[in-house]
């Protein structure tokens, strides 16, 4: 400490010092926090955007938005949910647990850890701004199709553009941090098959991001140019192709769904052992299946884009490449059942948001299955059913699975255990809330009630007010979420270091709350002890 | 931080705080704030009034430039007195190696569109595999060519010649990567003379790629009437080799500091991991403009 001079002397303004603290910070847990608390805040400002289209799709007609702005808050919500919501919330897990999970004094590149947190909230800022600008925020969906987005858009797309550049250079700074982490930071002894499979499944999820996060720099790249500077990468008159456009977006998009959900798997796979008190069943198999999935991701982005025009070839390879990556979910999903086979499990909090994830992310991995074939999906397409769909593997899946980690190392966060009666009582609120809110959207999409249009058939009206209500209700539960979480920082029962009687890693060998340093000199290993 | 312990390794240096991370994340919001008002301001799909948004991107780059100065002398002072271990040593390498896939992977979205294009949409809108009918409804008269000369819409244009200019460049780049690589070899040998010689030779090899690019652009829109504008083949032509040649701009410049720092005395034979990634970083504006010259130019 003596070799370089401390940045913050603590003379300053408690609220100066404050300020510095967090903008200046290098600390991977303190770096964590700031991940998880943006993301919690723009959850809700992305959850506050449902609401307003679940009220507008409460009853038949155009009752209190007019179309325009229905689009405007359905890309936003879309927008901020994926890259502002889902995403930073599983890398401050990341930067959270990864250090402490493999015996790590911190990330390998701190500073860097540090941009990439901070460009963030200028990222989003750029884009949200968006909505008070001449023309109004992007209208075109999250996928941003050209040539809506491009010959069609809004003036304020390109400050949407600008902020996904943002985003993208955030979430290759992230990844490359975590890789070299992973890569180089292991304790002794910790060998690549005796890492957690936390890590390992963000070891590949990182790859994703490294891999994709340019391409959609690219496509974003050549919208700009196509719209400012007269190229025509997606204007057919000049040999372009809109079409093209949802192939490079496509081949970011979809290893982008995987990205949003491989953590959630290492997240189950972590906490069903724990309250199982057994191993994690089949770890080398869930290695494989994981890194499958990534591999695959790479070739299926067609199926999204089974109407928009392919040739029937392409249309079938997509199709079956699609339906493989099933054989590799199906592994995983067999895993978690046969751990908590004759498991002496017990179902606290964490526990219930990880069975409950297992549940219902197969429920939409399911309904995946059926839009991957083509002679259906002709019919579901840009229907509710994949409204439907997409919300089962993300809301009961990637969130149920950040809910899952936070209730699982919240204690460990900060040293005291949270309410065990409310958080079952969020569990059990937010499980019935979320299948009134999205099961009934099967139902609508199968019988042809299109997606993103802020008016419905009057036979959908039942439907449609039962998810407005379910709706509502999530909403509430994640406010109760939000109450649970603050009341757990500001006191509880303290917590142990292992927290959980069944939980093994090294992030429970630490003190609960875990010190500002950790792992400075590097933990033994048990050489015995392996999966 | 950098005490010793049980074996005598130096500790993983962990700096306690830095302030040019907030600093680069004010500047490049700055820049994008700055560069879309300066679009809107000065091309014609918006129109917006007024000219604040030059000097704010401007300010906002100068900013950036600022930042990494500051950053990079922070880790070179790091680095001039010990802390850096092997593993930190390490980790800057993966760093510095990842970064450059997801560069290859930034390249691999331009090279896809113009496979796309060259395969798919330009063959199909002249009517081949089952899109006969949307060629004879839309552009009956479009011919599937390539290079394109004449867009659907009725743009026309003239191809970029593989072998003059772009051949030249081609082996500039090729020997700029092998002086640079003799350059290396000089300094694991601590031959200094040789060692400054071999990198200037290599910075003034990139500095005249990138002249006579300038050169073949103005030869491309006064004399050929290829612009950014003409078509799908003007587009990829100019954002693949218009990319290639930020980044040759870019490397040139660590080219152009690792120069000054191997004058100063910065490098020894066993720790110049800068010169090295500024090495890999030049390798591969090489590679990408190989594939550049094989695809965009010459066939």
């Amino acid at each position: 400490m003596s070799a370089h001079a401390e940045s913050v002397p603590s003379q300053r303004h408690p609220l100066v010092a404050f300020a510095l603290r967090w903008l200046l910070t290098t600390n991977h847990k303190e770096i964590g926090s700031l991940y998880l608390w943006l993301s919690f805040g723009l959850f809700f400002i992305g959850g506050l955007m449902a609401m307003g289209i679940r009220l507008e799709l409460f009853r038949p007609g155009i009752e209190f938005f007019d179309p325009e702005f229905y689009n405007q808050l359905l890309t936003l919500h879309g927008l901020i949910m994926v890259f502002g919501a889902v995403m930073p919330a599983f890398v401050g897990l990341a930067n959270w647990m990864v250090p402490l999970m493999i015996g790590a004094p911190d990330m390998a590149l701190p500073r860097m850890n540090n941009f990439s947190f901070w460009i963030l909230p200028f990222a989003f800022a750029l884009l949200i701004s968006s909505l008070f600008m001449d023309g109004g925020a992007p209208n075109f969906g999250w996928t941003f199709y050209a040539p809506l987005s491009t010959t069609y858009g809004p003036p304020s797309t390109d400050f949407f553009i600008l902020g996904v550049h943002l985003m993208g250079i955030s979430s290759i700074m992230g990844a490359i941090n975590i890789i070299v982490t992973i890569a180089n930071m292991r304790a002794p002894g910790m060998t690549l098959m005796r890492m957690p499979l936390f890590v390992w499944t963000w070891l590949i999820t990182a790859f994703l991001l490294i891999m994709v996060m340019p391409v959609l720099a690219g496509v974003v790249t050549m919208m700009l140019t196509d719209r400012h500077f007269g190229t025509s990468f997606f204007e057919a008159s000049g040999g372009g192709d809109p079409v093209m456009f949802q192939h490079i977006f496509w081949f970011f998009g979809h290893p982008e769904v995987y990205i949003m959900i491989l953590p959630g798997f290492g997240i189950a796979s972590q906490i069903i052992p724990t309250f199982s008190r057994k191993k994690l069943f089949g770890y080398h198999s869930m290695v494989y299946a994981t890194a499958s999935i990534a591999i695959l991701s790479f070739i299926v982005w067609g199926h999204h884009m089974f109407t928009t025009g392919m040739p029937l070839v392409a249309e079938l390879f997509f199709m079956f490449a699609t339906m493989l990556i099933a054989v590799p979910t199906g592994v995983k999903v067999f895993n978690w059942v046969a751990t908590m086979w004759r498991g002496s499990i017990t179902f606290e909090t964490p526990m219930l948001f990880a069975v409950g994830f297992v549940m219902m992310f197969t429920i939409g991995g399911f309904s995946g299955l059926m839009l991957a074939l083509v002679p259906p999906d002709v019919q579901y397409h840009d229907t509710m059913f994949v409204v439907a769909h997409f919300h089962y593997v993300l809301y009961p899946g990637a969130i149920f699975g950040t809910m899952a980690a936070v209730y699982y190392w919240l204690p460990k966060w900060c040293g005291h255990m949270y309410d065990e009666r409310l958080g079952k009582l969020h569990f059990w609120t937010a499980t019935f809330a979320v299948n009134l809110t999205f099961f009934p959207m099967h139902f609508t999409g199968l019988a042809g009630m299109p997606r993103r249009i802020p008016d419905y058939s009057l036979q959908f009206a039942d439907f449609n007010m039962l998810s407005s209500i379910g709706a509502g209700l999530l909403g509430l539960t994640q406010i109760l979420f939000l109450f649970i979480v603050i009341k757990t920082i500001r006191g509880g029962k303290e917590a142990s270091a292992r927290v959980w009687e069944g939980a093994e890693g090294l992030e429970w060998t630490v003190p609960s709350p875990a010190p500002h340093h950790t792992f400075e000199e590097p933990p033994v290993l048990d050489p015995e002890a392996s999966h | 931080m950098n005490d010793a312990h049980g074996n005598g390794t130096p500790r993983y240096y962990v700096p306690h705080s830095s302030v040019w991370p907030i600093v680069g994340s004010v500047a490049l919001f700055i820049t994008a704030f700055g560069g879309v008002s300066f679009i809107h301001q000065s091309t014609e799909k918006v129109a917006a009034e007024g000219s604040y948004g030059a000097p704010i991107f401007y300010f906002g780059l100068a900013v950036i430039a600022f930042m990494m100065f500051g950053w990079f002398g922070a880790v070179i002072r790091e680095n001039l007195r010990g802390m850096v271990s092997k593993q930190l040593d390490r980790s800057y390498r993966m760093g510095m190696a990842w970064f450059i896939v997801s560069e290859i992977m930034f390249f691999a979205a331009f090279f896809g569109a113009l496979f796309y294009a060259r395969l798919v949409s330009v063959p199909w809108l002249a009517g081949a595999s089952n899109n006969l009918e949307t060629h004879i409804r839309l552009w009956p008269d479009f011919a599937d060519t390539w290079p394109l000369f004449m867009t659907p819409g009725g743009d026309s244009t003239t191809a970029m010649e593989a072998w003059g200019l772009p051949f030249i460049n081609t082996v500039i780049l090729v020997t700029s990567s092998v002086t640079v690589t003799f350059a290396h070899w000089a300094l694991k040998k601590s031959q200094r003379i040789a060692l400054i010689g071999w990198l200037g030779l290599t910075v003034a090899l990139g500095i005249t790629f990138l002249v006579l690019q300038a050169v073949e652009y103005l030869h491309a829109y006064d004399e050929l009437g290829l612009t950014l504008g003409s078509g799908i083949y003007g587009s990829t032509f100019f954002m693949l080799t218009g990319f290639h040649g930020m980044h040759v701009t870019l490397g040139t410049i660590m080219l152009i500091v690792m120069w000054l720092r191997c004058i100063r005395g910065h490098f020894t034979a066993d720790n110049h991991f800068a010169f090295e990634a500024t090495s890999w970083y030049w390798h591969f504006v090489d590679v990408v403009w190989l594939f550049l010259f094989t695809f965009v130019y010459w066939f």
